[in-house]
């Protein structure tokens, strides 16, 4: 112990900039715990049964049926973005050559896309799904809007969940006679599924958190539409709308509740699915 | 008979770029085909993204730039007045008000950020490792109008009991983006500063340095690239921003005035007025989106070629 003193009394600039260091490491931890304590203590005692009702009326601002679109449109977007990232994945890794240039262009707009921000792909959702398509404002747009946004999330997990698959198992898959096709979907896709799925869920966590692209494509009705056509916010977007409205605080606090809650759940869900690919390749 | 074997065996074993499906005799031939074909599949699932792009990119372009030259480049780019009502449509104030916003959050953000990056991976201890290192992820997963939300409800109001006037300013947007950035940076920093060889730390001890002067003085210099990196991604995440910035920053259409006065992002001005707008008010705003998407553009690309240039060091 004196001698870490001796050490700090001769460096007193090295003492400094470690306490600077970890002073920074705790100020990222407080805010984190802060942000995350002030709403759930804030929200928890506003959280009513009535919140869960199943009718949305201007007294009873419900954010049950922006629960159940966020559901649908979680959905739908997986079902569409998932085949297509693995698929994507599965040729990049299991197919292209190394350094041809359809693999680099795809590299590079995968990348480009990640990095656009969702008011863009709002925008953009709005230009074709909304208007040239002639989708209208409806859960449709935001679906497919958001297909856009979170393919190369899938994309980039899958190749990265698929690239950790030893050669080993392919050799012994083709040593016994199963084909590229067959090693593909019986060996390779199923020893990379933890991480597949770790990015499906985490793909999960940004749809539901998502506003701005859906502002504009799914729109700001209040009910759960009555086909796929129809307009309906999701549970992101309905705690904008109040907050923006400000006339049901309360409400918007419970809803910030129920968006941490489920991202918390997400994001638990995710690292443990990683962990799983993990212990499978020791 | 064993000839045709080891035939076999050896186009197995071209693993990666195996011919077709099988390659071997005994697989029937329609499966072959179903091999071939899914190839074809696999190719166009991995077009889509250039597709997007494509699409993106044509739809944005071809809306906001006749739109651009209608209203005249110069006056819409340089002009200081936003009035729709009178169709003056200048978005210089936006602009600016995402630069300096962007720049506020930069400052704020980026040195703890990077401090906080190298704790993670010289200081900590490896009890708190995992922790920490799940905290921060939560801090990425947390949805942007969660966290407008939380500056509205606590930063917002406490803003303004210490400056006396409204609590919407530029500098209260600068805070929450300088906060919703860190994961990001950390997240690119951290292993950009792990993947400098451990000879350069041990040489710098070995001449006498403390550890902190070997952290900072060469490790440091020696992740140039992958640092810069962090901080550029963080500047499009901040610029890219739009529900938090939005509950924030006050809004008013003016020329930033300063720190503490309220502005307006092009984000932001995107999402106020698209909900009513129509004519070329409503194309207006997507060339204001046009201009968005150039500067991501134009970060997109000096990211990645910060990224090579660090995979070559």
């Amino acid at each position: 112990m004196s001698k870490k003193i001796d050490y700090f009394a001769h460096h007193p600039i090295s003492a400094i900039v470690k306490g600077l260091v970890w002073l920074a490491a705790l100020v990222t931890a407080v805010v984190l715990v802060f942000i995350v304590g002030f709403i759930l203590v804030k929200g928890i005692p506003n959280l009513k049964p009535s919140l869960f009702a199943f009718k949305y009326t201007s007294d009873n601002v419900s954010l049950m049926p922006a629960l159940v679109n966020t559901l649908i449109v979680t959905a739908l977007a997986l079902v569409i973005a998932v085949p297509v990232g693995i698929f994507a994945a599965i040729f990049l890794v299991e197919y292209a050559k190394k350094g041809s240039r359809l693999v680099s262009l795809v590299r590079i707009t995968a990348e480009t896309l990640s990095g656009i921000p969702s008011i863009v792909f709002g925008l953009f959702g709005l230009l074709f799904f909304t208007t040239t398509l002639g989708w209208g404002f409806s859960l449709m747009s935001g679906a497919f809007t958001l297909v856009i946004m979170i393919l190369p999330l899938i994309m980039r997990t899958t190749e990265e969940a698929l690239l950790a698959v030893p050669d080993a198992y392919r050799e012994a898959s083709y040593g016994v006679g199963a084909g590229k096709l067959r090693t593909i979907f019986r060996v390779v896709l199923p020893t990379g599924i933890p991480g597949i799925l770790s990015g499906v869920v985490l793909a999960t966590g940004r749809i539901v958190g998502e506003t701005a692209a859906l502002l504009y494509t799914a729109s700001t009705v209040a009910q759960v539409p009555s086909s796929l056509f129809g307009s309906g916010r999701t549970l992101a977007v309905h705690m904008y709308v109040l907050s923006n409205e400000g006339l049901h605080m309360g409400e918007a606090y419970a809803t910030a509740v129920v968006l941490i809650v489920l991202v918390l759940l997400l994001n638990w869900l995710s690292s443990l699915l990683a962990g799983l690919l993990m212990k499978g390749q020791k | 008979m064993t000839q045709k074997f080891s035939e076999k065996n050896k186009e197995s074993l071209a693993l990666k770029n195996h011919p077709s499906d099988g390659g071997s005799a005994c697989v029937p031939n329609f499966l072959r085909k179903l091999g071939q074909d899914m190839r074809f599949v696999f190719l166009i699932a991995a077009c889509f993204s250039i597709l997007a792009v494509a699409l993106i990119c044509v739809f944005l372009f071809a809306n906001g730039i006749p739109t651009m030259v209608k209203i005249g480049i110069p006056d819409f780019l340089l002009g200081t007045t936003w009035k729709p009502s009178n169709n003056i449509y200048g978005i210089l104030p936006f602009i600016l008000g995402s630069v300096y916003v962007t720049a506020g959050s930069i400052v704020i953000g980026v040195p703890i950020a990077m401090l906080t990056a190298i704790f993670l991976a010289f200081y900590c201890p490896k009890q708190i490792y995992s922790p920490l290192k799940s905290m921060i992820n939560l801090l990425a997963g947390i949805p942007s109008v969660v966290y407008g939300f939380f500056g509205m409800v606590w930063i917002v109001p406490t803003m303004k009991s210490i400056i006396g006037s409204s609590g919407s300013t530029m500098l209260t947007a600068c805070i929450l983006l300088g906060i919703m950035i860190l994961p990001t940076v950390i997240g690119v920093m951290e292993p950009a500063l792990r993947s400098v060889p451990d000879s350069y730390y041990e040489g710098s001890l070995a001449l006498g340095a403390t550890h902190e002067r070997s952290v900072f003085c060469i490790i440091l210099p020696a992740a140039k690239s992958g640092v810069i990196a962090g901080i550029v991604l963080g500047i499009g995440r901040s610029i890219g921003e739009t529900m938090a910035v939005i509950m924030v920053a006050g809004n008013q259409t003016w020329m930033p005035q300063g720190l503490l006065k309220g502005v307006r992002t092009m984000t932001a001005n995107i999402v106020i007025e698209m909900g009513y707008a129509s004519g070329l008010h409503r194309q207006a705003l997507i060339a204001t989106g046009v201009v968005l998407f150039v500067f991501i553009l134009i970060i997109n690309l000096s990211v990645s070629l910060l990224k090579r240039r660090s995979e070559h060091e």
